[in-house]
Parts: structure tokens; sequence; C-alpha cells
């Protein structure tokens, strides 16, 4: 059944969409979001999925993180078929969504006082997980920001926060739906490394929607390309640069070629829908 | 040259400075009556003579107004997380307080003195239910418009409905709370005073028609300042707790200053 899509290699597969179809607004009527979506992700694998507008990237997170219910076929993560809203996962998006009333230190701790594992025991190991959560946004450059609130932050530092608020209760899984596309050029590059610093040091499983295809080349394991809507995946195309990828290496002859395939791909899924 | 802050603190003093000014101006070269308009000088003379009754009835006014207010402050809180937290207790519920909200409250309080009597439950009751209606719209707005992003990532962490309105509806409604208790307030002396001038013992509004039978305009006047300044004194006083709860809603900008600094 993933005849349409050449499987990745890595590990064991962590997340798969078989035949998945989501129609918004009722039975007949509405919009077919995607259909026929196969996707299949490894476990501790980094995943890219790019695609022209409106193809149902942002529908795909919401059916893997099961906060949508697919019309037709199955989503299965970690084993197990998704009936509700999954757990292990970390979230962040293109708004960084930050709590402007908690300092930064406390929004990175927001998901610890809701999540089940560490929910009970938030108060009393409050200690232990504020020092936790110090490392983390120090890791990512935000050390002697804890105190300070989101709005005191740049663009950049509150996706870095987001970043940390999404990793704190070390999900499986972590979902990101194009994290830095509000960002400036240079800031976002920068973001690229702290992502793969990250995600290097802790090997969570990663899938990464965006419109970029230079970040998700130099992010990613497998980019994933998806066809205008109703979305599918069209191609998965498997990136084996050495990692850590540094920023020189993404205008690299090598580097530039598979960012080109993947254009001319999107390009075609445009041609094709229009 | 005094510096902006203090400029600013002072404008309100030198309006209302002005403002009386312009008052006695016109009294004074219009020749009018003070059974007609009496001039600033005279309503404070009548404050001043009969300040004793003033106190009285203004510490009634506000003992009623408040204990209303504080029951509004419930009701519109309670009413207003339901509403905001579900789309069908909105749909159910908005239109019932749309069309409560349009009834004129001084149709209502001869019915209050019916079944309550004479006195200050009437009085509570028309404070309680002309100042709940912005509580209610404003907490509701402020559960209602949670990101969806954000509401996402609370789902997805297997937050449940009362995890989300605890960390983050009721504290993102905040700002919209405290705006609105700075409406209700005034609102709340509107409704008490209504009910004590169409039936009550006690009270400014007692005071006031009291004092127009016997056609001591003066003295009504002299009530009419004291209820606005208690309206502007309780007004200011949930502004500086708004700003102390809510600072992160202006960023640490204090509003009051903002436009003059």
């Amino acid at each position: 059944m993933h005849g349409l899509t050449p499987m990745a290699k890595a590990g064991a597969r962590f997340v798969s969409l078989e035949g998945v179809a989501l129609r918004y607004g009722g039975e007949g009527g509405g919009t077919l979001a995607v259909s026929g979506l196969n996707l299949a992700i490894g476990k501790g694998e980094f995943a890219a999925v790019v695609g022209p507008s409106g193809c149902g990237k942002s529908t795909l997170m919401k059916l893997v993180t099961g906060l949508a219910t697919p019309s037709a076929g199955a989503v299965i993560v970690a084993g197990a078929e998704v009936s509700g809203p999954l757990k292990i996962v970390g979230m962040a998006f293109q708004n960084p969504t930050l709590l402007p009333w908690r300092t930064t230190l406390d929004n990175v701790l927001l998901p610890l006082e809701i999540v089940a594992p560490y929910k009970a025991t938030f108060r009393r190991e409050r200690e232990k997980h504020v020092a936790r959560a110090r490392a983390l946004l120090a890791t990512v450059g935000l050390a002697g920001f804890e105190e300070k609130y989101p709005w005191q932050l740049s663009g950049g530092m509150q996706q870095r926060a987001s970043l940390c608020r999404a990793l704190i209760h070390e999900p499986a899984l972590l979902m990101l739906d194009e994290p830095f596309a509000a960002l400036d050029a240079f800031t976002r590059e920068e973001l690229w490394s702290v992502l793969q610093a990250l995600w290097m040091e802790r090997r969570f499983t990663c899938i990464l929607v965006t419109h970029d295809l230079r970040e998700a080349v130099y992010l990613a394991d497998t980019v994933h390309v998806m066809s205008a809507r109703p979305g599918r995946v069209i191609e998965t195309r498997r990136v084996d640069l050495p990692r850590p990828r540094d920023l020189a290496r993404s205008f690299a002859p090598e580097f530039v070629e598979i960012v080109h395939a993947l254009r001319d791909r999107i390009a075609e899924a445009r041609a094709s829908s229009c | 040259m005094l510096s902006p802050r203090a400029q600013a603190a002072i404008m309100p003093w030198l309006v209302v400075a002005g403002l009386f000014l312009l008052w006695e101006l016109l009294v004074v070269a219009a020749r009018l009556p003070p059974f007609v308009l009496p001039a600033p000088t005279t309503v404070f003379a009548a404050l001043a003579e009969f300040s004793g009754p003033i106190a009285h009835h203004a510490l009634h006014t506000l003992g009623t107004t408040l204990a209303g207010f504080a029951l509004s402050v419930a009701g519109g809180v309670a009413l207003g997380v339901a509403v905001g937290s579900s789309a069908a207790a909105y749909r159910a519920l908005f239109p019932v307080l749309i069309g409560f909200n349009s009834i004129p409250k001084v149709a209502i309080v001869p019915v209050l003195i019916i079944w309550f009597g004479i006195g200050a439950v009437p009085a509570i009751i028309t404070a309680c239910l002309i100042s709940f209606f912005p509580i209610t719209v404003n907490v509701a707005t402020g559960i209602a418009t949670l990101e969806p992003e954000l509401r996402d990532v609370l789902r997805s962490l297997g937050a449940t409905r009362t995890d989300i309105l605890r960390k983050v509806g009721l504290p993102r409604a905040a700002p919209y709370f405290f705006a609105s208790l700075k409406v209700a307030i005034t609102l709340a002396f509107v409704g008490s005073i209504i009910s004590e001038t169409v039936g009550s013992n006690e009270g400014v509004g007692y005071l006031m028609i009291q004092a127009s039978s016997r056609f001591q305009i003066p003295l009504v006047f002299a009530a009419l300042v004291v209820v606005a300044a208690m309206g502007i004194a309780m007004y200011f006083l949930f502004a500086i707790l708004e700003r102390r709860m809510t600072f992160w809603a202006t960023r640490g900008v204090d509003p009051a200053y903002a436009a003059g600094g």
C-alpha cells in the first residue's frame, strides 16, 4: 500500500497514514482536504512535508495529533490507531502562542502543569522541573530571559521559547507547523541550527510542515511532497547529507540540486491543479 | 515647567475646575435663579450645610451599590464563563441576555418594590441587574477568543476543559473583565439611584426626590456632585486594580500615561 511513496529506511515505523481522507463540512458536500494520503515516518526520523499552499499540510498535522478524525483510512502512531488527541506530542506553530501573563519560564513549564505523568506531582517537584526548563532555555540561547514576559522578547526569541514549551515534557513526537515562517531570514537560519541541535541531542520523531524548501532539505531526513488539494503525498525524497549540517553547505551543489528537484515537483503539482 | 507625568496628573483637575468656572459664569451672566440652575458656589454651600444627611444617604447608596455590584460580578463572571466556553450555551443564552438587557430597569423597580418592599433590597437588585451585562459579555469574549493553535496545544497535552479554563481562559479574560468592572460600577450607581428615586426611605435617590419636591434644587445638585464623585472614585479604584492585575495586557505600558508621555 506504500507503492506510491518509497519507504524511509530509518528505524521502526512510528507514524503511518494509510489511505487517509478528510472531508470538512459534512458528507457529500464540504471540502475534501486530503484524500488517498499515505505517509510513513520512522522512529526518531526528521520528516518535512512541503507542498503548494492549501494542500492540506495543516490538516495532516491535525490528523497525526488526533485533533481531527479521518473520514477514511487509518492514522497509526506508536503502534496504535489514533482515536483522540495524542498525549505524546509537542506542538509549535508560526504564531508562538505564548501566554502574555506568564514569564518565559512559566510558559515553558505550562505543559508540565497539564500533561499526564507530570501534572500530579508538578507542585512537589517544581524545583526539579524549573531546573530542567532553565537548562532547556539555555540550550536554545535564552539563558537570562527566564523571567521576561513574552512581549519583552523578539519574534525569534519567542519562537525559541515556543520550541522549549513543545519539548519540555519530552514528547516522542514533535509537530512543527511552519514555525519559522514569520521570522526574518537570518533568525530563521539561526533557528534551523537550534532545532537541528535539539533534534540531534534528543532524537524525537519530528514532522515539520513548511513552505521553505531550503528549510526542509536542511533539517529533514526525508522530504514528503504533497499535491494540490485534495492533498496526498506524491513524492518522498531522502536527504542523505551528513549531520550536523551547516548553513554553508546549504549552498553546495548537492544541496541545491535536491531543492531544485523538489521545487520542480511542487511546480508540477501546482500546474496539474489549475 | 511640570514634568509630562505631573501635567497628565493635573489635567483632569483643571478640566473640572474649568467646568465649574464656566458654569458659575453662565449662572451669573444669565441671572439664573437657584431653583432653575444653582451656581457651583451655591451647590457647594448646600453641600456644606447638609453634609450630615448627604453623607448618611450617600453611604447608604454606596452600600447598596457595592452589594449589587458584588452580586453582578459573581453572576456576570459565572454567566460569562458559561457563555464563553460553550457554543451551545452561547446560542441558548445570548438572545435572552440581550432581551433582558434591553428592558429599561426603571420599569422593573415597581415590581421589585411589590416583591421586596421599600428599602435596600430593590436597590441592590436593580444595581445588580443593570451592571451584570457588560461583565458577562466581556468575560465571555475573553474566553471565547482563545487562539485555535493554543487550544490545539492544550488539547494535545490532554488538557481537560477545566484545565483550559483555569490556565488560559480565565487569565486571558482578565483584561476584558477588569475593563468591564469600570463600566459596571458606574452603571451600578445608576441602578441603585433609580431604584431609590422610585421607592426608598434612604439613599441619594430618595434625598434628591425629597429635595426637588421642596424646590431645594441646590441640594439636588449637591447630591448629584457627590454621586459623580463616588462614581469617579470607584472607577479609579478599579482602574488601579486593573493596572495591577493585567499589566501584561498593555505590555507594561501604563495606558493612563501612554498617550501623554
